[in-house]
């Protein structure tokens, strides 16, 4: 039997998981067209069958913060590998941040993305376009134009949205168009030549801290934005417990905002960092231990949305430096699903369902990407993964060109094994092949 | 007793037998540098860098003289005269010198963590000399042995470090070395030169000088450094004085006996007054004095030396 059947065939006997329907239970699938056909227990002759007993099935999980690298650095990253380890991670799209060198602010550069997300991507990649030209904070983007070419939300993301009237505009104007503000909210002021959370463990180590407030006050700043001009607000990587209750507050008020966190965020805090590892060096900075408990509350309760990778891959050669000088950042993508599944649904924090709209429904609903599901006619974007499959990180296995990585030699549960995009399957234990190759 | 480690990079991982362990070998060795011939054998055939990438009298002086007396060999890489400005790493930097045979790098760099991050990956010896603001593990050293031979012991006595907390290693490796031994510490200044949880580290804090020094043995000055003044966190170097500077007058909220310290180099008529500094209570040169006792204890401890040899030679 083929490795990668083509055009039409059966998933056959797993658990499948589709939070949208409510539905969790043992059944085939069976795919066609691109299209989810038939979903039932049922024997299809003359169509292959792959066995996947004991697996989860559910709709495909989206990064909806990834930095793919492409174009500027391809020495740390491209479009090709980035979805590769995308694709291995058990995503089957995601979202790329607009941080590149040149910016992602008009539409030429959103077209250029999405080409060569169509020529070599192995996944889906939805293009976040900046807000601001240049991300220099002066002047709105051509959000409508940007929009047309594919564009799914907009964001700043590496730097925040220092100056409260563009944030005002922002809003403002994203609403012609309906789409998503992500904002990485950081007052520069407060945090300048931060290293690491200001707390007891910046202190001894002699590192410049940044505090809690330098993300909570922008917050409650871009909160009261909202509530005064409406349009959709989306946090990215919140990771401060004053950061949650403000959230939390403003969905009370029914205001449309949303927020994720990244799975480091969950899996590490400031106490790791006792010896210096510029693997443990990312913004927002590892927080404290109080910090992580409240953001798993925060996630059971539903105030975060989302878990999101923040994938920023680095050279080694600039990671490899006095924690200092080296850059901000760790990749994500191949071992998101593997410490999300450990640290939150081993532990009871999460169900599977919950983990399923964390990952895939939340974040494609933020980014209007339409309903994820396992519906009979919806598109075949599917994740497959074991449960009970125990592994050990090997940066040195990773595909993504760049393995700046802490979870190096950390024991996980759960792994991806198949990934399904538009019917066609991308990742199969271990092999891989291109959307465009079919 | 043996130190069994490759490197000396902070205090904080130090155990309390470790540093008596130094202080005591510090103790034996201070006498060669009284001798007429001061020079011994015992890092005959070793080689030290001393790698300086921040400018330093003191300390750069101490290891220099302390590596001599030894008889190791060693010379001095600045970063304004090293391949640092053609835009080496440091670990290229100390890769590259350790490619030719060496023992011993003395590092002092800007950055936290830069001795650690190359102690890592090197097989020589790395001393840390000064991290940014994380440690300087020597001055504190050197501190504590000027401390035990005025006292003895430093178990209960009281000290109180003044000045800029937040930036100063001299002040974190020292609430170390102290608090291991025993003594009981307070830190005073103002908010703005206090770091955050500074509580955790085992010491009290306070913003007032006056009942700071009240029945205080020890009062530690830092360096108040004038270009701080410059981003925000003193109004003034004229309040700063006023309001934590230690003059003569101030100390008469002090103990008699009060010992002042200072770990150079000191800005006079700032945060210590000359009457003071050169005053009956001041040790400060009787603290440079044992920076070269402590930097040859180190050396030779790290090199495999034992704590109860060094009288015999």
């Amino acid at each position: 039997m083929a490795k990668f059947p083509k055009h039409k065939f059966v998933i056959r006997g797993g658990r499948m998981i589709d939070p949208v329907q409510g539905i969790d239970e043992v059944t085939d699938i069976l795919i066609g067209s691109g299209k989810i056909e038939k979903i039932g227990n049922f024997s299809k002759k003359n169509v292959e069958s792959l066995d996947v007993k004991g697996l989860v099935v559910t709709p495909g999980f989206i990064d909806m913060h990834t930095h793919l690298r492409e174009p500027g650095r391809e020495d740390e990253e491209t479009i090709e590998t980035g979805t590769k380890a995308a694709a291995k991670g058990g995503f089957t799209g995601v979202a790329s941040m607009a941080n590149t060198n040149p910016v992602i602010d008009n539409s030429g550069m959103v077209r250029f993305i999405k080409d060569r997300a169509m020529q070599g991507g192995y996944v889906e990649v939805f293009p976040i376009g900046a807000v601001t030209k240049g991300q220099e904070g002066n002047e709105l983007t051509e959000m409508f134009d940007m929009v047309k070419a594919g564009c799914c939300a907009f964001s700043d993301d590496g730097k925040p949205i220092d100056n409260s009237l563009m944030m005002r505009r922002a809003l403002e104007y994203s609403q012609i168009v309906g789409k998503t503000i992500i904002v990485h909210e950081e007052d520069l002021n407060l945090t300048s030549d931060g290293q690491i959370n200001e707390d007891f463990i910046s202190t001894k180590m002699g590192l410049k801290g940044m505090p809690s407030i330098g993300e909570s006050t922008m917050i409650a700043r871009d909160v009261e934005i909202l509530g005064f001009v409406g349009g959709k607000l989306h946090i990215a990587h919140l990771s401060v417990k004053e950061s949650l209750e403000i959230v939390r507050q403003a969905k009370k008020r029914k205001l449309d905002i949303s927020c994720e966190v990244t799975p480091h965020h969950i899996a590490l805090n400031s106490s790791c960092l006792v010896t210096f590892d510029s693997n443990l060096k990312m913004s927002p900075p590892l927080r404290s231990r109080k910090d992580v408990e409240v953001l798993k509350k925060g996630l059971q309760q539903g105030v975060i949305d989302c878990i999101a990778t923040d994938h920023a891959p680095h050279a080694l050669f600039e990671k490899e430096m006095e924690f200092g000088s080296a850059p901000f950042g760790i990749v994500g993508l191949e071992t998101a699903l593997g410490i999300v599944y450990t640290e939150l649904v081993e532990s009871g924090i999460l169900s599977i369902a919950e983990l399923v709209e964390k990952m895939s429904v939340n974040p494609a609903k933020i980014l209007g990407l339409g309903e994820k599901t396992l519906k009979e006619g919806s598109d075949a974007n599917i994740t497959i993964f074991d449960p009970n499959k125990e592994w050990t990180v090997d940066v040195k296995k990773f595909v993504s060109k760049s393995n700046n990585s802490p979870f190096d030699g950390w024991k996980l549960k759960g792994k991806g094994v198949m990934t399904i995009v538009k019917g066609k399957i991308v990742y199969r234990e271990g092999e891989f092949q291109k959307l465009a190759s079919l | 007793m043996k130190i069994k480690r490759k490197d000396l990079l902070g205090i904080e991982e130090l155990s309390k037998e470790e540093i008596e362990t130094i202080l005591e070998t510090s103790g034996s060795l201070k006498e060669i540098s009284e001798r007429a011939i001061r020079k011994v054998p015992y890092l005959r055939g070793k080689t030290v860098v001393n790698l300086f990438f921040e400018p330093s009298t003191r300390t750069l002086a101490s290891f220099s003289l302390a590596e001599k007396r030894l008889s190791a060999d060693s010379f001095n890489l600045s970063s304004s005269s090293s391949s640092v400005l053609k835009g080496e790493t440091l670990l290229d930097t100390a890769r590259n010198l350790e490619a030719m045979r060496i023992d011993f790098v003395v590092v002092r760099h800007s950055l936290p963590g830069a001795p650690h991050f190359i102690a890592d990956r090197l097989e020589a010896s790395v001393i840390n000399a000064g991290d940014g603001t994380h440690e300087h593990p020597t001055q504190a050293l050197l501190d504590l042995l000027s401390l035990k031979e005025k006292f003895g012991t430093l178990e209960g006595k009281k000290v109180v470090i003044v000045g800029d907390i937040v930036n100063s290693r001299v002040a974190r490796s020292n609430i170390w070395g102290l608090t291991k031994m025993g003594a009981d510490v307070t830190v005073c200044g103002p908010p703005t030169l206090m770091p955050y949880g500074i509580e955790e580290m085992g010491v009290e804090v306070s913003f007032e000088l006056r009942k700071a020094i009240e029945g205080r043995d020890v009062i530690y000055v830092l360096r108040i450094q004038k270009e701080r003044q410059m981003g925000g966190m003193l109004p003034s170097i004229r309040e700063y004085i006023e309001l934590y500077g230690i003059t003569p007058e101030r100390l008469k909220d002090a103990k008699e006996d009060v010992i002042i310290m200072h770990p150079g180099p000191i800005n006079r008529g700032i945060e210590l007054d000359p009457r003071v500094a050169d005053g009956k209570h001041s040790i400060i040169l009787g603290q440079v004095t044992n920076g070269v006792a402590v930097r040859m204890a180190i050396l030779y401890l790290l090199s495999g030396g034992q704590s109860g040899e060094v009288s015999e030679a």
